[in-house]
């Protein structure tokens, strides 16, 4: 058969089982453009291609499967790049087509032409400059499968525009890329895991974002109960295990409860499945689970010992690993341990209802609106803190947020692709006026959907964790994180065909929330917050994470 | 990156890579050094067979991250095999032989 570049592509991201792309065209990619009339693909035109790249992330954050996005060459590419690089720090599986100009035009400065894959070489996990038409027929099928293998993340395929006007003749279509499976574990490693734990009298399980990608919640919940084993999530982590488990220790970390981080203390057993041991979880390394032995499971054998030397490792997938751990572990009972771990929980902060006008409060009254499964995501903030503190995620791929890159401006792209991905469901994005803004023009391609989003703003006009860190930090000199001009989201949200409200203006706050989290499509609710107020606890940047900060009474 | 010889001694570790053989993949392997200023006092490198893969050979200084760095290059997707060597002799990368 005979096809251009342009409708190879098309047609392998079809036999992929790509439904949606999103991304906005340009000179270099206007053949594949045109193809794509022909396409069963429906696309999703963006206003920025970093808007393109958070909603393809959406979209696979909330399946597991690579999403797709695509941008011209030159600034197309280098507005996905912040969307690329967060991907691969939190292993997203991405997949991110670029145009780039003509072969011979390679490498004169041409016009929009940049050297995109030297751009993404370091922030995707692999990437490709195609450089005939016939390459196309490997190596898309092949960035698939890259990108969901192993560890996933993101890769990005750059296409000059004469690779896809070139038409050539072939004989069949190659196979779908494959998600490769996962290597087994030896079983020695197995039984030495399973030894570990069973003689270990204070053992905690740390668990992150390799749990969800593994698709191992249960089994990991199964090890715990079974065991008596207390979890503490990473930000990634959260939803692995139901909030309301009484093994759930909560957030480790920087903005974790006294409680987890003094339980960490106190550990004689760290058994990390999924975990990086981040500097925001782990606190100064030095000093982290000083008593423990250290168990890693992860299925990227270059994070094993990166950071800390490990008693035992095993480089193999989590859900294998915790599956055939099961059988081999005693079903301890380990009362003094949680009798331990209780004492601890009672001397954190009295949590109490809070009021409609705090934080915390609104947190509370979106989470008893919205139903358990329900798919949350944030900006970078302390809105996100409070959110990763306080709402009550009970299942994986419920919490969305960027947790290694912390991007500013994650929120709202990467909810309009869950939504996508989640048909029929309404999608809540916690914003702070901050992250909102630097990828509001979103909300004309939110409106185009017309999809059940709603976002809530966190209104303090500042850059609310970076004033608490120079409250804290830097002696309360203030600079550069208040806002002097801050737009009235929720006029701003009419003058995008979009419901918005302000709840500090309404006579009836309760219910224009109840209002904003049903009916049909988006809505944008501007949530007026004090500003003086700081997210607690908190370990100072550096130091352990036993040297907590705890706030006022207000604070909690 | 350069490929000064002269402070380099004569016991120096030297990382030999069996990688595919395209345009990128140099770039992908000296990308992991430069991110951690680490410089690498020599290089070689050279096709191999038919040219679809090629053999390099890095020589490097004793540091506590060479560990974490041959990981991460034993994780390239364009690498097939690392291995350490401590039997090349300096000379091979003494560029005053060419």
């Amino acid at each position: 058969m005979k096809r251009t570049g342009a409708q190879i592509i098309t047609t392998l991201l079809e036999r992929q089982g790509v439904t949606s792309i999103a991304g906005i065209p340009g000179g270099a990619t206007l053949p594949l453009y045109d193809a794509l009339i022909e396409s069963k693909i429906n696309h999703i035109l963006t206003r920025h291609e970093q808007g393109a790249g958070f909603i393809a992330q959406g979209q696979a954050r909330i399946t597991g499967k690579a999403g797709v996005c695509l941008a011209t060459s030159g600034p197309g590419a280098t507005n996905l790049l912040t969307a690329i690089a967060d991907a691969r720090l939190d292993s997203i599986p991405m997949v991110a087509i670029t145009g780039q100009v003509t072969l011979p035009m390679i490498g004169t400065d041409a016009f929009q032409e940049v050297d995109t894959y030297g751009l993404t070489l370091p922030i995707t996990k692999h990437n490709f400059l195609v450089r005939s038409t016939e390459e196309l027929l490997e190596v898309i099928p092949e960035a698939f499968s890259i990108a969901e293998s192993g560890r996933p993340g993101p890769v990005c395929v750059d296409i000059p525009k004469d690779v896809q006007t070139a038409e050539i003749e072939f004989d069949a279509w190659p196979e779908p890329g494959q998600k490769i499976p996962p290597m087994q574990p030896e079983p020695s490693d197995i039984e030495a895991l399973a030894a570990m734990l069973n003689k270990a009298e204070r053992p905690i399980l740390y668990v992150g974002g390799g749990i969800t990608a593994a698709h191992c919640c249960s089994e990991l919940q199964q090890l715990a109960r079974q065991n008596n084993i207390p979890v503490a999530c990473t930000l990634m982590g959260l939803g692995t295990i139901p909030a309301d488990d009484p093994l759930f220790l909560g957030m480790l970390g920087m903005h974790g409860s006294r409680s987890t981080n003094y339980a960490l203390q106190e550990a004689d057993l760290l058994l990390a499945i999924g975990v990086r041991f981040d500097d925001r979880a782990t606190g100064k390394l030095e000093e982290f689970c000083p008593d423990a032995a250290i168990a890693h499971v992860d299925i990227d054998r270059s994070e094993i010992g990166k950071l800390r030397a490990t008693n035992l490792s095993v480089a193999a997938d989590a859900g294998l690993v915790v599956r055939q751990l099961l059988p081999l572990t005693n079903r301890a009972n380990r009362a003094e341990w949680l009798q331990r771990i209780a004492e601890l929980k009672a001397m954190d902060p009295k949590m109490h209802r809070h009021e409609d006008t705090h934080p915390l409060g609104i947190i509370e009254r979106v989470s008893e609106i919205m139903g358990e499964g329900s798919v949350i995501t944030t900006d970078v903030g302390q809105h996100q803190m409070w959110v990763a503190q306080h709402y009550p995620f009970r299942k994986p791929r419920t919490l969305l947020t960027s947790g290694g890159l912390g991007t500013m401006g994650f929120g709202l792209p990467t909810a309009i692709g869950a939504a996508m991905a989640s048909p029929g469901k309404r999608v809540v994005c916690f914003s702070g006026d901050g992250s909102i803004l630097m990828n509001i023009q979103e909300l004309a391609t939110l409106a185009d959907l017309n999809l059940p989003v709603t976002v809530i703003i966190m209104n303090n006009h500042h850059l609310g964790l970076v004033r608490q860190q120079q409250e804290l930090f830097y002696g309360n000199r203030i600079n550069a994180s208040r806002f002097e001009t801050v737009p009235d989201f929720a006029a701003l949200a009419r003058t995008f065909g979009v419901r918005g409200t302000n709840l500090g203006s309404e006579t009836d706050p309760k219910s224009a929330l109840a209002d904003a989290l049903s009916g049909s499509g988006p809505c944008i609710v501007d949530m007026p917050i004090d500003h003086v107020r700081n997210v607690y606890p908190m370990v100072p940047p550096g130091a352990a994470n036993y040297q907590t900060l705890e706030g006022a009474a207000h604070d909690y | 990156m350069t490929t000064k010889n002269n402070t380099a001694k004569q016991d120096n570790p030297v990382i030999e890579l069996h990688v595919k053989n395209h345009p990128g993949v140099m770039s992908h392997i000296t990308g992991l050094f430069a991110r951690r200023a680490f410089n690498l006092e020599g290089i070689l490198c050279g096709a191999m067979g038919d040219g679809r893969t090629s053999r390099m050979f890095l020589m490097v200084n004793e540091d506590k991250r060479l560990n974490q760095l041959i990981r991460e290059l034993e994780r390239l997707h364009d690498t097939i095999c690392v291995t350490m060597r401590n039997d090349v002799h300096v000379d091979a990368f003494n560029p005053l032989h060419i």
